[in-house]
């Protein structure tokens, strides 16, 4: 009964607090509801409690977010939506043109955001001109891991082409060692893909298929390469690996039992929680080809009444992209932070190549948006090449089919 | 009913008729284990510590039992940023499940009575376009229904969740008492009313006291199903008002992190207890419940 | 005013309950109907604009999926759990000393949520971790149990656990139904000389009609609505091999942002849910009207 009661006079004290203004507070959507990820976010609410807000956490779990986005869909339509939700990509834009966002352009502009963050990231950020999003990291999707004793024992480098991938994949099939370790679940199968993708396609080509969906670029030679390796690669994965999750098949890399995975950088937090030394015992690089796909986590802000949720909102988007918060939360997550101007003396070396890479890459603009982690197209789009990829990933088809039915997808989602 | 092997085996010799009770009993326990199965993983994963969960066997027993997973869960286990475990969104749970079973039941009771006992015109078509109620996928009325709750200002709040879980809950309870009540006489209502007894008077003082039987299967059903539901749950809740299973949700399905399998298994049976415990203490009437004429369809 | 008020109670009392369905079961039926006509994304619109997501729907391999896995599935999930309901119910029904434990163990499962046991599945089926590791290590090192894992065979696996769920339940209500038939006619029949099995096919089971019906229906709404099932035992994979229409419609209503898409897939399932309850209605109305 008590909750109850609390429940009842704090949506009074809501109703009060649209007349008398009570302190910035702002409720927060978003799923990092696992240790690490959960300490992170918690060094937010501190620096946001430090300068006088209420933070009221609303986590929801699951999918990569796909509960927390359905919970979004029905606080948006019942006119109740959260200050602040974890959002990223093109669905910021999504959700910009049903007209539900906030402007926090004020906030970048006292910031000087457009200075501090790399030009496609401050783009993400962006709804016609005005700023609408803050941006809270960084995580780069096209790595490879690898277990250190395991390539030195079976004489292998960390590969720099697919070819050299292959060939080592061989050898340490020979050798009984599971050359893959891989989590079969939709979002793994896309991300091992547009990672291949990236280097078969090269930059260009990856823009051309999966930002402006260009049909010839789907339909080409090059795109059945692509599945063509991804088909080589399914036989370098042990025959476990159905609806795996990503984090045992990191566990398979610690152990010694596979030798390399690729997965985004969070993948790191795994070896650094189980004590490996990145260099020592594990290896990061990125995978083969050229380019970096990158994975902006943000927290959009949602048209809210009141002046003390809108200071709520102004303060959180400060505090996000504030220097410490930047460095702090990227500390704990593995990722890096969206800045450019913080300093990486605390980082580890995966973090600090991860960032040398960055910054070549945008200036030789091969800085791409995953399409596997909805940075790049809309929901409908990537939910229907991810269908392809994992259809052909789990079954005989040819890369023909695969090819064919990628166009048809893509032109029947539109 | 009738005990048909004993009578059976004056005609059988008595070897064959031990023989027929072992591989009865056998296959009796034989079922037992396949149900049983989940539940062990469950229960010895969640007294296991996370280092023997990495290297050990996932089946099999823990070398060292420790309840530190249970007390996590309850009490600690970071469910976001609050670190409280699942002991605020359980007793949400129970705010809304109660009211919600109370009054859905209730409600159904009275349909139930008046679409058996009160025929009127048109009353076997109401009753039908309820009953398909019971069918409609949740996931159809999302939407509509949260615009419809924040209209009516109850969205995200514990009586929303109550107002929804007893909407949807109306064919499945109406459905139980009618079928209920339409197996007793129109006799006894008929003479009821030459007695000069009204609608809540014939309600309160004779069909009430028969309903027990019907209570509580609607009771054990609807409590299922509503400290069960995940989708409305998450849906239609809001800071400080999600119930045990968005909870759960966010300690079982965290993506990017460590997964602490013992944390989560502990958690998900905490979080089945109540059911369970209704189930086990309740399930001899639940039998009885649906021999007293729910199934005769 | 007193007399009209008495004569209508009836319908006074049941009005509140009709209203809610009419609206929230049919309105909201309705409403689905019509953004399923428009180009919904993100969130509902509601400018007809024709056929087009049916059109969307019927070219989508992975819709095509979904409904065989709903043939399959409800199929082997309805007819299954129906036999083993009834098996168990006569087993248990032969004066077992412990029934009551065993009953209870049979039916527990239909109390916990799938988000509570998809895990302990998921580990159970796993062919590196559960029964084909367990067999394995015991010496047979050739057996093999991977329907999880094989995209042929899991839709296989769901249907286990569905069963797993919700057999217990059916066998409860078999259970009750054994114990409601009069025990005088079967007395006879043993009397006269009839083995055991044929007065089970020949005189309960025919009498239990009206519990195969409610069962069936039972089951069936279960059939339609598994969702938590599919999520948490597969995630609906490998690839999309185990997806069911209600994972489908979930998936594009709320991670791809397609909302009219995911309304015509949810007037599809409504016309489903039709045809098998329509004529269950129809049969049960008749003849109790009669």
């Amino acid at each position: 009964m008590k909750n109850f009661v609390l429940g009842a006079t704090s949506s009074i004290a809501i109703l009060a607090s649209t007349v008398a203004f009570a302190g910035p507070e702002a409720e927060v959507l978003h799923w990092w509801t696992s240790g690490g990820e959960a300490k992170s976010v918690a060094v937010l609410q501190e620096e946001f409690a430090a300068n006088g807000g209420t933070w009221t956490d609303m986590p929801v779990a699951g999918g990569g977010g796909d509960a927390a986005m359905t919970a979004l869909r029905a606080r948006v339509l019942s006119g109740n939506a959260p200050a602040a939700v974890q959002l990223k990509g093109p669905a910021i834009q999504e959700w910009y043109e049903e007209g539900v966002l906030a402007d926090i352009s004020s906030v970048a502009e006292a910031n000087n955001w457009a200075e501090v963050l790399p030009a496609s990231i401050a783009g993400h950020m962006m709804c016609e001109g005005t700023w609408c999003a803050a941006p809270v990291n960084v995580h780069r999707v096209d790595w490879i891991w690898a277990n250190a004793d395991v390539l030195e024992a079976n004489g292998i480098e960390m590969p720099s082409t697919w070819d050299e991938f292959n060939a080592a994949a061989e050898k340490l099939q020979a050798a009984g060692v599971i050359p893959l370790a891989h989590g079969g679940q939709a979002w793994q199968d896309a991300t091992v893909f547009e990672a291949v993708a990236l280097g078969i396609l090269g930059p260009d080509g990856f823009r051309k298929a999966f930002v402006d969906l260009d049909m010839d670029t789907l339909k080409s030679d090059e795109m059945k390469a692509v599945f063509d390796q991804m088909r080589t690669m399914r036989g370098y994965v042990d025959d476990n690996f159905s609806g795996r999750d990503w984090n045992l098949a990191t566990a398979m890399v610690m152990n010694g039992e596979a030798a390399f995975q690729i997965m985004g950088d969070w993948a790191k937090g795994e070896f650094l929680a189980a004590g490996k030394a990145p260099g020592e015992d594990f290896l990061c690089a990125s995978t083969p080809g050229d380019g970096f796909l990158y994975n902006v986590d943000s927290f959009a802000m949602f048209a809210v009444e009141g002046d003390d949720k809108r200071a709520g909102q102004e303060l959180l988007a400060e505090l996000v992209v504030g220097p410490n918060f930047q460095k702090v939360f990227n500390l704990n997550k593995g990722s890096i932070p969206a800045r450019t101007d913080v300093p990486l003396d605390e980082f580890d070396s995966c973090a600090v190549l991860s960032s040398e890479d960055m910054a070549a890459s945008s200036d030789g603009g091969s800085l791409l948006p995953s399409y596997a982690h909805g940075m790049a197209l809309r929901g409908a789009q990537s939910g229907a090449i991810t269908d392809v990829v994992t259809a052909h990933f789990n079954s005989d088809m040819s890369s023909d089919e695969a090819v064919q039915m990628l166009a048809d997808a893509v032109a029947n989602s539109m | 009913m009738a005990d048909l092997s004993m009578t059976q085996g004056v005609r059988q010799s008595q070897a064959s008729k031990i023989a027929l009770r072992w591989l009865l009993y056998s296959l009796l326990v034989l079922f037992a284990l396949f149900y049983l199965m989940p539940l062990f993983v469950m229960i010895t994963t969640s007294l296991k510590s996370l280092d023997e969960i990495r290297t050990g066997d996932l089946i099999a027993l823990p070398r060292e039992v420790t309840f530190d997973a249970w007390s996590t869960a309850w009490s600690s286990a970071c469910t976001g940023i609050q670190c409280e475990g699942v002991r605020p969104y359980f007793w949400n749970s129970v705010l809304i499940a109660i009211p919600a079973v109370a009054i859905s039941t209730l409600l159904g009771a009275m349909n139930g009575y008046v679409v058996a006992q009160w025929r009127f015109r048109g009353a076997n078509i109401i009753f039908s376009l309820m009953l398909f109620g019971c069918f409609i996928p949740f996931q159809v009325v999302l939407l509509p229904m949260a615009r419809t709750l924040g209209i009516m200002g109850i969205a995200g709040t514990i009586p929303g969740l109550i107002f929804v879980h007893v909407i949807y809950g109306l064919g499945f309870t109406t459905l139980f008492f009618r079928n209920f009540y339409v197996s007793i006489p129109a006799e006894l209502t008929k003479a009821a009313k030459v007695d000069g007894a009204g609608f809540f008077r014939i309600f309160w003082s004779i069909f009430l006291p028969l309903s027990l039987p019907i209570i509580v299967v609607t009771v054990i059903w609807q409590f299922t199903q509503i400290w069960n539901d995940f989708l409305f749950g998450v849906s239609f809740s809001q800071a400080g008002t999600q119930p045990v299973t968005v909870a759960l949700n966010n300690i079982v399905n965290s993506t990017t992190g460590v997964k602490e399998y013992n944390v989560d298994m502990a958690a998900a049976i905490i979080a089945a207890l109540p059911t369970l415990f209704v189930y086990v203490v309740a399930g001899k009437y639940f039998i009885r419940g649906l021999t007293a004429g729910s199934v005769k369809g | 005013m007193t007399k009209w008020l008495e004569e209508h109670t009836p319908k006074l009392v049941l009005a509140p309950s009709f209203i809610a369905i009419l609206v929230f079961v049919y309105g909201f039926i309705a409403w689905t109907a019509w953004v399923s006509l428009t180009r919904s994304r993100l969130l509902p619109r509601y400018e007809i604009e024709g056929f087009i997501q049916y059109e969307r729907l019927f070219d989508s391999p992975r819709w095509d999926t979904a409904l065989n896995n709903l043939f399959i599935f409800g199929l082997l999930f309805i007819l299954i759990a129906m036999f083993l309901g009834l098996i168990l119910a006569i087993l248990l029904d032969q004066n077992i000393r412990t029934e009551g434990a065993i009953r209870t163990i049979y039916l527990y499962p239909m109390a916990l949520s799938m988000i509570v046991t998809g895990t302990a599945w998921k580990w159970i089926l796993n062919p590196g971790l559960g029964i084909e590791a367990m067999v394995r290590s015991w010496g047979f090192e050739d057996f093999t149990f991977d329907w999880l894992v094989n995209p042929e065979m899991a839709i296989y696996t769901v249907v286990l656990a569905a069963i797993w769920q919700s057999s217990g339940f059916v066998m409860a209500l078999f259970l009750a139904g054994l114990r409601s038939v009069d025990g005088e006619i079967i007395k006879a029949a043993q009397v006269d000389g009839i083995p055991t099995w044929r007065v089970y096919t020949a005189i309960i089971i025919p009498s239990m009609a009206p519990i195969f019906l409610s069962a069936f229906i039972v089951l069936s709404h279960l059939a339609i609505k598994s969702f938590d099932l599919v999520i948490a035992l597969t995630g609906g994979g490998p690839g999309y091999a185990t997806d069911l229409p209600a994972t489908y419609m979930y998936a594009m209503a709320f991670s791809r942002g397609d909302i009219g898409q995911a309304a015509s897939s949810a007037m599809i399932m409504m016309m489903v849910v039709f045809a098998i309850v329509v004529p269950y209605l129809y049969s049960e109305l008749r003849s109790k009207d009669g």
